[in-house]
């Protein structure tokens, strides 16, 4: 305790000790004073008096420093001395230190920023408990690994399994929701009652769902997310027990969620409500709309899980052959299933970020280098007044901490603000599938990056001009004109690091290349339709109005006529799934009059109505367009895609051929009266699949989308788009309208390529900024330490040509040299990201040879500056100069 | 004057302490002449050193200090012994009684030849 306090009022000494040194002073004096009184007293001379008061008190040289270092902490106080120095000569400085610290804060914003984004989508665990032995449970089928489950089939699993403490399944679903104000769209999930309990999520507010509240006949409840609780109902706990409408059933509200709880395959669902055990799919073994959930028993390994749920698998496809051809089974570990393909994409950028820091970091040490250079008389001069030699270094070590301080502080405000800008600048369709991003902002894991890549670089620019100062380079320093071996050593340790350099830059842009060439392909993949003008909407009606066929046609008759007599509309249709959007929906067929083993035909199945293939602009290769009047009173009727014709119709003509489901039961019996080209249904990078388009007036649906094509640009018409519709019953809603060009754009398969290639490219830019900076920086040093050589050659003779050609030949090997790195490392680095890569393989040659040339050229150009100044050079002055 | 002994590390502060014990709230000058005049006159002490070890002492916490006026009218810093000094001195007291014992012991048997 006693040497504790003793230490406190040192460390408080430390500041205003200008005080204590006049307060000894105010002492000393009264001290002396005193003795003089006792002298003169005893009889003594004033002189006399004096000498032997100043005689007894002692030297006072030692004294008083002892007294000094009592009252402070030396080594502290030298580090205060040090950094107001270092401020001092930072601020003396201002282009050297705003270069270094605004490149330092560059690094550390796009390095901590992009890690924020790993933390929130990679490290922080899930909101559930144990989430390591949580997997996503799916059926397999051939072109299909993560499928979804069939009801009959996940009863079955949950049955007969020995691997897990219990099997859930979830799907999305949407709801209108009836409110005072008319109705509402709301997206919901529909869950197995132990969900909740199987991802160990309490909730914040009332019940979870009994055991068997899911089945059929049991009252509907319904909870709340927490952003809905408070969205719809203020966040008041009364809540619980209130009726709510959806899609026009009564449904009772028994709790709400917590507010950290996500689920990214629900997406942002507000309204989670129980399997609808009763509903038409769920009757159907063949008919997969469920994907399944568990939590392993303890010891379970992910293979034994999948080797069990084969097993079912199997077993069931011996039970029920017509159902469960082919279907197999897959587990993956949850986490991978939410953070999906964004963990490649993150894993790029994150390498792209470290590659700027690094070239930041190196730059930002070299410009050190070359300042130590310039103080090497100052460190000599301090050395010869008696500076410790860890004085000298604990100088450096000051600056590099003051550097560091200053960058780092800078970079994580600004990484916090880009952390904002980039998580703003997401679709929020795309935003609701990575609700991870929520956790997203500077928490303890983040602030520790930030820290540990601050004390790296604290490091590098403290010690690699501390490593320089050597006893024989400080004496060396004070001989008049020296120049020694110090600057060839700089040379050599400069154009190695702007190699480094260079060759990152080079990996960055050759990443850049291949993913904006990437995105520019997939963007001009043929879609088989014209996008353009084209504008879309979300249409739900109640199925408590619409539920039956003619109610449900007779609607969208009467949506699509008005919709089509509005000014500045071409045309309009409605169509069951977007195209661009995704393969699934399928349906399985088999052909009237082919051999048939019982294996699964599996076709997209989109429901359109009959303007639609006008409206896209996709082109009818064979036989007919659908009419309005092909309704349920008529025949059944089907135009399938090339790709199905190809597939099943080899060198036949498909027109007129007929097929049905998989018992060919009369009911189902179609026949082919059309063929288009093909329609991206799917993303852009994925497959064609087979498709079959039947007319929406023989299976109509209460939910579908509308497309209209427009004759202006852009999304204007939506406003009173939506109007038209509300127009003709308040009951129905629209939601998520947009151009179709939008939607593609902001497609997951674009918009990652988009994202990442515009960071990347980001980087890229500044990476090859900072690189030819750095070369400037050494070629422009190389050129003041030869200005006497330079000198000497053109006295005797050389041309300024030569000069030139002397400067440009070295920044030319060290640009080679660069290149050729670069050229190694992005061999590598592209290999890694290939999953990203669309259409271009990743040694294209061309983006090599493009970014090779850019990067020349740029480096020739730094290089020309300092060699036109050589070239200048008045060789008299030069010799002069020393 | 040569005879006269330089001060013992670690024994000026147990001095200036009991100095103050005895005294009472006291300035650095008469701290030193009242330890000159204790010790016999046989110590010899540069006036200067006492004020670092005044400093330890109330930085420790075992005086303090206030400025004051001499009896003859100067201005002069006034040091006092505080509670935790008092303590202070009876285990300084007790650690140097008991190396004093301890070299006593040793110093002994050349004055008790075997």
């Amino acid at each position: 305790m006693k040497p504790l306090r003793a230490w406190a009022r040192r460390l408080a000494g430390l500041f205003g000790h200008g005080r204590r040194d006049s307060e000894l002073a105010a002492e000393i004096h009264s001290h002396l004073q005193l003795h003089i009184d006792d002298n003169l007293r005893a009889g003594m001379s004033p002189e006399q008096a004096r000498r032997d008061a100043v005689l007894k008190l002692g030297g006072m040289d030692p004294t008083m420093e002892e007294y000094r270092a009592r009252t402070t902490v030396p080594v502290l106080e030298h580090l205060l001395q040090d950094g107001r120095f270092a401020l001092r000569q930072l601020r003396k400085n201002p282009v050297f230190t705003s270069t270094a610290i605004l490149m330092l804060a560059l690094g550390v914003c796009a390095s901590v920023a992009i890690f924020a984004f790993v933390d929130a989508a990679l490290i922080q665990p899930l909101p559930y408990r144990n989430p390591s032995r949580l997997a996503g449970v799916y059926e397999s089928a051939p072109k299909c690994p993560q499928c979804n489950l069939s009801y009959q089939d996940y009863l079955d699993w949950k049955k007969l399994n020995h691997v897990f403490v219990s099997l859930e399944a979830y799907n999305n679903t949407g709801f209108i929701v009836t409110t005072a104000g008319g109705a509402q769209p709301a997206h919901a999930a529909r869950v197995s009652a132990g969900f909740f309990r199987a991802l160990g999520v309490v909730t914040a507010l009332g019940r979870d769902f009994y055991a068997g509240e899911d089945l059929a006949g049991a009252r509907r409840t319904v909870m709340l997310s927490d952003a809905m609780w408070h969205k719809r109902y203020g966040g008041k706990p009364d809540v619980v027990g209130q009726p709510v409408t959806l899609d026009g059933a009564p449904y009772t509200v028994i709790g709400v969620l917590p507010r950290d709880f996500h689920f990214a395959p629900a997406g942002s669902a507000e309204y989670w409500a129980t399997l609808d055990a009763s509903g038409q799919c769920e009757q159907r073994r063949g008919c997969h709309n469920l994907y399944g959930v568990a939590r392993l028993k303890d010891g379970v390994s992910l293979q034994a899980a999948l080797a069990d749920t084969t097993l079912i698998a199997r077993q069931l496809e011996r039970q029920y052959p017509d159902t469960n051809r082919g279907q197999g089974a897959n587990v993956a570990p949850l986490t991978a299933v939410i953070t999906g393909d964004i963990r490649p994409i993150l894993l790029v950028l994150l390498g792209g970020a470290a590659l700027l820091l690094l070239i930041a970091c190196v730059n930002i040490a070299s410009l050190l280098l070359v300042r130590s250079e310039s103080r090497r008389r100052e460190m000599a001069v301090r050395s010869a007044l008696g500076a410790s030699r860890v004085r000298l270094v604990s100088q450096f070590v000051t600056e590099g901490l003051v550097l560091v301080a200053c960058g780092g502080l800078l970079g994580l405000i600004s990484a916090a603000w880009s952390m904002r800008l980039l998580s703003s600048l997401i679709p929020a369709e795309m935003a609701a599938r990575m609700p991870f991003l929520q956790t997203l902002g500077l928490n303890g894991r983040v602030s520790a990056f930030a820290f540990a890549i601050a004390l790296l670089a604290a490091m590098l620019f403290a010690f690699t001009p501390a490593l320089r100062l050597s006893f024989a380079e400080i004496r060396e320093g004070l001989v008049e004109g020296s120049r020694g071996s110090a600057g060839n050593t700089w040379r050599r340790v400069g154009s190695k690091l702007v190699v480094l350099e260079l060759a990152t830059a080079m990996v960055l842009l050759v990443g850049a290349g291949l993913l904006g060439q990437s995105l520019y392909r997939l963007l001009h993949v043929e879609t088989g339709f014209q996008p353009d003008h084209l504008v879309t909407l979300e249409v739900a009606a109640p199925p408590s109005s619409y539920g039956k066929d003619p109610q449900a046609v007779a609607l969208a008759r009467q949506i699509v006529s008005r919709v089509a007599n509005m000014p500045g509309v071409k045309h309009a249709a409605l169509v069951s799934v977007l195209p661009v959007n995704f393969n699934g929906n399928t349906d399985w067929i088999r052909f009237v009059g082919k051999p048939y083993s019982g294996e699964h035909n599996e076709v997209n199945q989109r429901d359109v109505s009959s303007d639609i293939f006008a409206t896209l602009g996709a082109r009818l290769l064979r036989g007919r367009y659908f009419t309005d009047a092909d309704d349920q009173s008529k025949p059944m009727v089907a135009i399938i895609n090339q790709t199905l014709a190809r597939k099943y119709f080899p060198g036949e003509d498909p027109i007129g051929k007929q097929y049905g489901d998989i018992s060919l039961s009369p009911k189902s019996i179609r026949t082919i009266v059309g063929m288009v080209d093909d329609i991206r249904e799917g993303q852009l990078d994925s497959d064609i699949w087979p498709a079959e388009y039947l007319p929406f007036n023989q299976s109509p649906d209460t939910y579908f989308n509308l497309i209209v094509r427009t004759s202006q640009e852009g999304e204007s018409i939506l406003p009173s788009l939506s109007a038209t519709i509300r127009d003709i019953d308040r009951g129905i809603v629209a939601l998520g309208g947009s151009s179709m060009e939008k939607r593609i754009l902001d497609s997951p398969a674009a918009y990652l390529r988009r994202s990442s290639a515009w960071l990347v490219g980001g980087f890229a830019a500044l990476a090859l900024l900072l690189g030819v900076v750095g070369l400037y920086g050494v070629v422009a040093y190389s050129v003041s330490q030869r200005t006497r050589e330079i000198g000497v050659r053109m006295a005797l003779g050389a041309e300024p040509g030569m000069v030139h050609r002397l400067i440009l030949k070295e920044a030319g090997w060290l640009t080679a040299a660069g290149i050729f790195m670069g050229l190694a490392g992005s061999l590598a680095a592209t290999t890694l990201m290939r999953n990203l890569l669309f259409g271009i393989q990743s040694w294209d040659v061309i983006t090599l040879l493009v970014v090779a040339a850019v990067l020349g050229a740029a480096s020739l150009l730094a290089s020309y500056i300092p060699a036109r100044r050589a070239a200048s050079v008045n060789p008299v002055d030069a010799l002069r100069a020393e | 004057m040569d005879a006269k002994a330089d001060v013992r590390q670690g024994t000026l502060a147990l001095m200036i302490l009991k100095t103050l014990e005895s005294m009472g709230p006291l300035h650095g000058y008469g701290i030193a002449r009242r330890i000159e005049r204790t010790s016999g006159n046989l110590l010899s002490l540069n006036y200067g050193t006492l004020y670092p070890a005044l400093l330890k002492l109330e930085q420790e916490g075992s005086i303090a200090s206030a400025w004051g006026v001499s009896e003859n009218n100067r201005k002069a810093k006034f040091y006092r012994l505080t509670r935790a000094g008092r303590k202070q001195i009876a285990k300084e007291a007790r650690d140097w009684e008991q190396t004093a014992a301890i070299l006593a012991r040793f110093l002994s048997p050349t004055e008790d030849p075997v």
